[in-house]
């Protein structure tokens, strides 16, 4: 079994698009409650993660510190969890119910190299 | 994982006051701004304690985390520095300028002096109702639409068309001055009393939307009789009413959502805590000497909580009736008080068919043919009289109706008739 680092992207609101109700935006926490535990229960789960602050800070070369990235808030990372499966095409395949989808979200998977 | 489940509504709860203190401190100019921040919160609060469970301290977290959120696009707008912080005599330190107050104070002042802009002349009647919704109650364009049986497009633009008259007319969030608060007040009223109308009277089938949008309206007219400043007679004579409507609620309707007239009503049903209630509001609102619309129309509803047809009963009304009229003529008024006059007649004694035909032609004078309710009437009135013109002036009524629930209303009358008509025969 390999584990798996996977990143959340949330895509930026476009101006047109009617925002969701905070009624709606509060029944989105079951999905997410649900997959994490589908995860869990499958024995998939390593790590529930973490969601990250927008801001941050970049570090180059000679002690160079800026603000940033600022990147299009669509490639911007919102959060991560670890999952253990058998293979890549399976963490993609359990990727497919990751509730940020349904906001338009994307789901990066990337295999966490073994040391062993 | 947390076993605590979160408090239902709590995100639309929050959602008014974290608006409504956002837009206090930044200003309508920036209710875009407030609404994303407000939004992306949520969205961040869906997914981490979807994720990692609930905080300790939800409430707490999202005013944090929102806090958060408004420094980071701050400090990301030149605007800051050039437009809003002269604006709010503040030097660019953004520190003191992002020093979002919290207090329970000021989320309620946020809120009261919100509704107080929401209500503005720039913006319609309409248009105030769905933001007041969208605002003040954290309903979503979904849910607005649901409430209007309007679409999701519609009420988006018109609610985004609205924000951008207030912007227009820069309007300010603050409570009005001693000397201008009873005219404000008078529009916050007729504002609050419409969107309770919308979920009273609504032809929506969603009862447990209705019930919110009473509910609401009420919580709101409780929010200023709860400010010393606001606590008006007329403000507690529009609380008594709503209690004394809000009363029958569960009464109105069976079980297929049909409507449910008053003489049908069981009033085992009757919300009696509201009643009281109502009362209680009623009481308080007799301070003063000013007599609103909404003092009579309480007056009349606290009669009509007394369910048996007594002379004092009707005669009451009437006299209520009549001070109504002269606050303010409406044909819709006038028929009311028409059908009041016909119960007051009756009770005299047995209306003989002279003074029937007297009332017919008063009725008639009204000039409302083509107001469905002005056919009911009439039909009632020719049922004792003339069946055949009955039958005539219930089948108008049918055609003008809109609603499915006051066709069939006026479809059991007919039924009715025609089999006394069969039997007579």
């Amino acid at each position: 079994m390999n584990e798996f680092l996977l990143i959340f992207r949330r895509e930026t609101r476009k101006e047109d698009d009617i925002p969701p109700s905070p009624e709606q935006i509060q029944a989105m926490m079951k999905p997410w409650q649900d997959w994490l535990a589908a995860l869990a229960k499958n024995s998939h789960l390593v790590s529930p993660g973490n969601q990250l602050d927008q801001k941050g800070k970049v570090i180059k070369p000679n002690n160079l510190v800026t603000n940033g990235p600022y990147v299009e808030i669509k490639e911007a990372i919102g959060g991560y969890i670890i999952i253990k499966a058998e293979s890549i095409e399976i963490a993609a395949e359990l990727s497919k119910d990751c509730p940020i989808l349904s906001v338009g979200g994307s789901v990066e998977v990337r295999q966490i190299v073994p040391m062993n | 994982m947390q076993d605590q489940d979160l408090i239902p509504h709590l995100f639309r709860t929050e959602y008014r006051k974290m608006i409504s203190v956002l837009c206090k401190q930044f200003g309508l100019e920036n209710i875009q701004m407030a609404e994303d921040i407000v939004s992306d919160t949520f969205l961040l609060a869906a997914e981490t304690w979807g994720l990692k469970g609930l905080p300790n301290n939800p409430t707490a977290w999202l005013y944090a985390i929102s806090k958060n959120k408004a420094k980071d696009v701050f400090k990301h707008q030149a605007v800051f520095f050039n437009k809003i912080a002269p604006k709010l005599h503040l030097d660019a330190s953004e520190n003191q300028l992002l020093e979002i107050d919290w207090s329970l104070k000021n989320i309620h002042d946020s809120q009261l002096t919100m509704m107080f802009a929401i209500c503005h002349p720039s913006i319609s009647s309409e248009a105030q109702i769905s933001l007041s919704l969208n605002l003040l109650c954290g309903f979503g364009v979904d849910e607005i639409a649901d409430a209007f049986l309007s679409n999701r497009e519609n009420i988006y633009k018109r609610l985004s068309r609205a924000k951008e008259k207030l912007k227009a007319a820069k309007v300010k969030i603050e409570l009005p001055s001693s000397s201008e608060i009873n005219l404000r007040l008078d529009r916050v009223l007729t504002t609050l009393y419409l969107l309770f109308s919308e979920g009273y009277y609504s032809t929506s089938q969603n009862q447990t939307l209705r019930k919110e949008l009473c509910v609401e309206a009420m919580r709101l007219t409780l929010m200023l009789i709860d400010d010393p400043r606001t606590d008006k007679p007329a403000a507690n004579a529009l609380l008594s009413l709503m209690c004394f409507h809000s009363s029958r609620f569960d009464a109105r309707t069976n079980d297929l959502g049909d409507l449910i007239l008053y003489e049908e009503q069981d009033e085992k049903l009757w919300n009696h805590e509201l009643i009281l209630k109502g009362q209680y509001y009623l009481n308080r609102s007799s301070r003063g000497t000013d007599i609103s619309k909404y003092h009579l129309e309480a007056a009349i509803a606290y009669w009509h909580t007394h369910k048996k047809d007594t002379m004092e009963k009707w005669q009451n009304i009437l006299q209520f009736y009549d001070q109504l009229l002269g606050l303010e003529y409406s044909p819709l008024i006038a028929l009311n008080r028409f059908y009041v006059c016909s119960k007051v007649y009756s009770l005299q004694s047995p209306a003989s068919p002279q003074d029937l035909t007297q009332l017919i032609l008063v009725a008639e004078s009204l000039d409302l043919k083509e107001n469905h309710l002005y056919h009911a009437l009439m039909g009632k009135l020719y049922s004792g009289l003339k069946i055949d013109r009955a039958i005539h002036h219930y089948k108008l009524g049918m055609h003008l109706a809109k609603t499915s629930s006051d066709k069939s209303t006026l479809a059991n009358k007919i039924a009715n008739l025609d089999k006394m008509n069969g039997k007579n025969n």
